[in-house]
């Protein structure tokens, strides 16, 4: 059998095994009671302590604190992702991972691009500026 | 791709008519689209990031915000998410009313967060803090209200597909949209998770 | 500062009286010119009974060829008007001198500068870009619409609400007088107060809607459709080219429509974002506006990169040369594209640690894009170059895109852009580079696969024409500027003291000349073509010899594109099925699943349009009506569950028959 016919045939077979489990093999999971609860306890958990951190005046380094809440932000935004977004890496042949990781990159780009660009020109062209947004008093 | 040799003629054709799955593109479209959307986000939060310090002599955070408010409306989010999320697997066993019930109670959850932030926002426009009073107020308000206007929408399609779904039950076209809504309306979330840890937390460390 | 309140206004008009008529003699006559002909246009359409077929075959169609077509057609018109402009700036600069005022007033001018940038970007550029990926990619994946066939007709009728709703800037009011991005705080209400800027924001962002969603509709049509076999590095290479366009579409407009929401709030609430005072910041606009730029303009150039290929591809009947690295070159653009935005605020005042890293990220986007040059020059080097229009605007596009990318180098180096920033060199590189690679790359493109959408060949003698003066005159046009440029002329100015520099732009404005003399000729072609269209008819449905599977249906392809699909065993599939002797299946024909047609999309984008026009003019009325009416429409839309239909096997039969008999009698 030439290699033409070949793929030709193995392509059929990939056809024929869609067209079975057309309903359910589509890559999508729809979680089930035990999945939604442990995401919804996680992001209970992961939202009370910045809060509550936050509400009881928040640790000795302002820095701390700050890197605490972020932390658990990160964490919950990933937990939401995969506990009620059922993000994985097969569905629509991870083409949907491709693209949250592709937002993701411009996200970054854009956010901290932004933040040091406009930093820095407020440093050289506005020094006055900096000291408001530091707290340091107007 | 140097593969090819020599090729039955019929090779070149799908001679044998295959179906398309219906509506196979529209989950990865729609989750495209909700990456677009998340990159206004991105606009958004880059410009509370910059100008969020800019109180123009005016009020800051500490001045403002209430952290029970902000915990309590949290809470309508979560547990409208986890709601949704049974919404979801009433729908994959095929049970119309305990889809339909628990989409109502997700629309409860939705339009008690809208209210909350209705009347925070209320509060703040009638303590002299409007979006026009400094940047970082414009910032705020724009951003969490950006963030409003999008459960608002995400209700009004609640209801629509709630009428949709009861006139002609769960048909796979009702699915579909069912999923798509789901993602929005964990997505919106995912923001609210930004939100609240960005402009509420770290503003009043 | 909110909305003025000294601006009289009445509840039902809101701001829009007698005075929005502009008082000038030059928008008056245009006005007559534009009345009578759409008067005598409208009569042939009544006369002809056109309405109804318009309506039902074109305007509510869901065919992503006719889309495509009108997106085309669109795109021609908005050129006509763009060109327009630019040859009004090239009149009055060329006689602006020695005390003249020239012929245009400072408010007319200055809204002519910011039309031709908008329009020439907005609503040529993008609209011919996404007709022609609207196209050709399902045909050449072998697929038989777009993914969302509904979405597609949405999107281009929001481009059109969008155009129109600048066109009408024209006649009613005024258009933004800021230069194309609007920046503030001259687009702030204190300094812009009227209606100019506010047509600028609705009309964008309308019309970027339609981009939005049609950037995801192509991106989802390229993942989940390609025909069987069709892996991605057997993609050919416009559709990997467009494939990266539309990932920048749907990841770099958002964050325009999210800056330009941001300005009209500023204008319309009183927030203090992009203000001078209460803490804003007017280069935070700037930023936020380049990070979308940026990577519009590879929106723009990359699509066309992909035509080139294909071009010299068929051209030179090889395959291209390096087509793995044209790939992994384009996604490298793809992604740099979103690193270099600072370089069009260089001047701003940022220091040299950020100046510096987006001038050497600028400087390595440029290595992607010279191997694609060498790419087609190995394509082209010891092959029979068949020298056909599409060719030779390939080969004018390699010696002029060269020049403009070498001037894009040198204004990445920060301290030279210092001295150039905002001068005539940088407007001669800009066109350099948007001429020499987007235009001569759409008329390449034009001049490709108009046989393959009507069926008949365009006339090379007019053909030829059009390019030696349009190729000729870009330059006579644009070296001017360069040197002017490097004197220290900034763009935008409207009247000059020295007179040693009129004769450079007495020669600019004779280059125009030859530039509008290509375009005449280019629409004559166009007339002469269909006159004649019986002896320049294609047969074959593969005029060219052709490499991929666009050539494999009838010249124009049947509504469902393919009546079996077709299957690929690697790169240039119709190429394969040549070489290897493929006939076209003859079994059981089979009812074909389509999209209807359908309505809505006219009515949202119309109401849009509206909604639009009422917010320009504070007619809070009509905008809290129609923004209820876009709501209704869309929620009522998806009540309707039967949105398809079959086209049945009879019909299909048919149609193959006919493309037998016509094959046969073509001898092939």
């Amino acid at each position: 059998m030439t290699s033409i016919e070949a793929q030709g045939d193995k392509h059929r077979a990939e056809r024929q095994a869609e067209a079975h489990g057309d309903q359910h093999d589509d890559g999508h999971d729809h979680g089930s009671v035990r999945s939604y609860l442990t995401g919804f306890v996680l992001s209970v958990i992961l939202t009370a302590i910045p809060f509550a951190i936050v509400m009881a005046g928040g640790f000795e380094s302002r820095f701390l604190t700050a890197a605490v809440v972020v932390g658990m932000a990160i964490v919950q935004i990933l937990v939401h992702m995969v506990y009620f977004l059922h993000m994985n890496t097969r569905s629509d042949e991870g083409w949907t991972m491709m693209a949250l990781i592709f937002t993701v990159v411009i996200l970054v780009i854009v956010l901290s691009g932004s933040l040091w660009v406009m930093y820095n020109m407020n440093t050289n062209m506005m020094p006055q500026m900096n000291h408001e947004a530091l707290g340091l008093g107007s | 791709m140097s593969t090819v040799t020599q090729a039955a003629p019929g090779d070149f054709w799908e001679v044998e008519p295959h179906h398309h799955h219906e509506g196979a593109s529209t989950s990865i479209g729609f989750w495209i689209y909700l990456m677009s959307d998340c990159l206004m986000f991105a606009v958004l939060f880059a410009v509370f990031g910059v100008l969020g310090g800019s109180y123009a002599a005016g009020p800051g955070p500490k001045d403002l915000f209430d952290l029970e408010l902000v915990a309590l409306n949290t809470a309508f989010l979560l547990l409208s998410s986890i709601t949704y999320g049974f919404a979801m697997l009433a729908m994959v066993k095929e049970n119309t009313r305990g889809t339909l019930m628990w989409l109502g109670i997700t629309l409860v959850f939705g339009l008690l967060f809208l209210a909350v932030e209705i009347y925070e926002f209320n509060h703040l426009i009638h303590l002299g803090a409007g979006p026009q009073r400094s940047a970082f107020l414009s910032a705020f308000f724009a951003l969490v209200g950006t963030h409003g206007l999008h459960v608002a929408f995400g209700c009004l399609w609640l209801v629509t597909l709630m009428i949709q779904i009861r006139q002609r039950g769960l048909i796979p076209a009702n699915r579909r949209r069912l999923a798509c809504l789901s993602m929005f309306w964990h997505f919106l979330d995912v923001i609210w998770i930004g939100v609240f840890t960005f402009v509420y937390l770290l503003g009043m460390i | 500062m909110a909305v003025p309140s000294d601006i009289q206004t009445t509840f039902l008009l809101g701001r829009l009286d007698w005075n929005a008529i502009p008082q000038d003699p030059i928008v008056w006559a245009t006005g007559v010119v534009v009345a009578i002909g759409g008067a005598g246009l409208l009569w042939m359409l009544h006369k002809y009974r056109l309405w109804s077929y318009l309506w039902h075959e074109w305007f509510t169609t869901v065919d992503h060829k006719k889309i495509g077509i009108m997106y085309v057609v669109l795109a021609l018109i908005m050129f006509v008007r763009g060109f327009a402009d630019a040859i009004m700036m090239r009149l009055q600069q060329a006689i602006a001198f020695g005390g003249s005022e020239g012929y245009l007033n400072a408010h007319h001018y200055d809204q002519i500068f910011s039309a031709h940038g908008v329009i020439m970007i907005f609503f040529v550029a993008m609209p011919f870009v996404t007709g022609l990926m609207n196209y050709v990619v399902p045909l050449q994946i072998g697929a038989r619409d777009v993914s969302f066939p509904f979405l597609n007709n949405l999107s281009f009728w929001m481009t059109v609400g969008g155009a129109v709703l600048v066109m009408m800037s024209l006649f009613v009011g005024e258009f933004a007088q800021t230069g194309w991005l609007a920046f503030p705080p001259l687009s702030g209400i204190g300094y812009s107060p009227y209606v100019g800027v506010d047509y600028y924001i609705w009309g964008l962002q309308v019309a970027g809607v339609g981009t939005t969603l049609s950037g995801i509709n192509l991106l989802v049509t390229i993942i989940k459709m390609r025909a069987p076999g069709m892996t991605m590095m057997r993609m050919p290479i416009f559709t990997w080219t467009s494939l990266c366009t539309n990932i920048l579409i749907v990841a770099s407009f958002p964050v325009l429509t999210a800056t330009l929401v941001l300005l009209t709030l500023d204008r319309y609430v009183g927030t203090n974002f992009f203000t001078n005072d209460l803490g804003g910041n007017a280069m935070m606009y700037v930023n936020l506006i380049w990070i979308w730029g940026h990577p519009e303009v590879y929106i723009l150039i990359l699509p066309l990169f992909g035509v080139y290929s294909e071009v010299v591809a068929t051209f030179t009947g090889k395959r291209l040369f390096g087509y793995t690295s044209m790939v992994y070159a384009t996604v490298c653009i793809t992604i740099l594209s979103y690193l270099v935005w600072l370089h069009h605020f260089f001047t701003m005042g940022s220091g040299a640690s950020v100046n510096s890293f987006f001038g050497i990220t600028t400087m390595i986007i440029s290595v992607p894009t010279g191997a694609k040059i060498f790419n087609w020059l190995f394509t082209m080097y010891r092959s029979r170059i068949r020298f056909e229009l599409p060719m030779m605007w390939t080969i004018a596009f390699m010696l002029t895109f060269v020049i403009g990318g070498m001037t894009g180098v040198l204004l990445a180096v920060p301290p030279a852009d210092f001295v150039l920033h905002n001068s005539l060199f940088l407007v001669a590189h800009f066109h350099n580079v948007i001429i020499g690679g987007v235009l001569f790359g759409l008329f390449a493109a034009v001049y490709y696969w108009w046989p393959k959408a009507f069926g008949f060949r365009l006339d090379p003698w007019w053909g030829k024409v059009s390019f030696w003066f349009w190729v000729v005159g870009f330059w006579v046009a644009f070296a001017p500027l360069y040197i002017l440029g490097l004197m220290g002329v900034t763009r935008r100015v409207r009247v000059f003291d020295d007179p040693s520099l009129q004769i450079w732009f007495v020669i600019a404005a004779f280059g125009a000349v030859l530039i509008a003399i290509g375009i005449a000729a280019m629409f004559i072609q166009f007339g002469v073509s269909i006159a004649r269209r019986d002896q320049l008819r294609d047969e074959t449905g593969d005029p060219w010899d052709g490499r991929t599977l666009e050539w494999a249906t009838s010249s124009p392809p049947p509504a469902y594109n393919f009546a079996f699909t077709p299957v690929s065993h690697g790169l240039d599939t119709w190429w394969d099925m040549k070489r290897y002797g493929q006939t076209r299946p003859r079994a059981a024909y089979v009812p074909i699943h389509m999209p209807k047609n359908t309505g809505t999309g006219v009515i949202v984008a119309g109401l849009s349009t509206i909604c639009g026009f009422a917010l320009v003019w504070y007619i809070w009325w009509l905008a809290a009506l129609s923004f209820a009416g876009i709501v209704i429409a869309s929620i009522l839309h998806t009540f309707n569950y039967a949105r398809d239909y079959h086209i049945p096997a009879e019909e299909v039969r048919a149609t193959e028959d006919a493309r037998d008999r016509q094959l046969a009698s073509a001898g092939v």
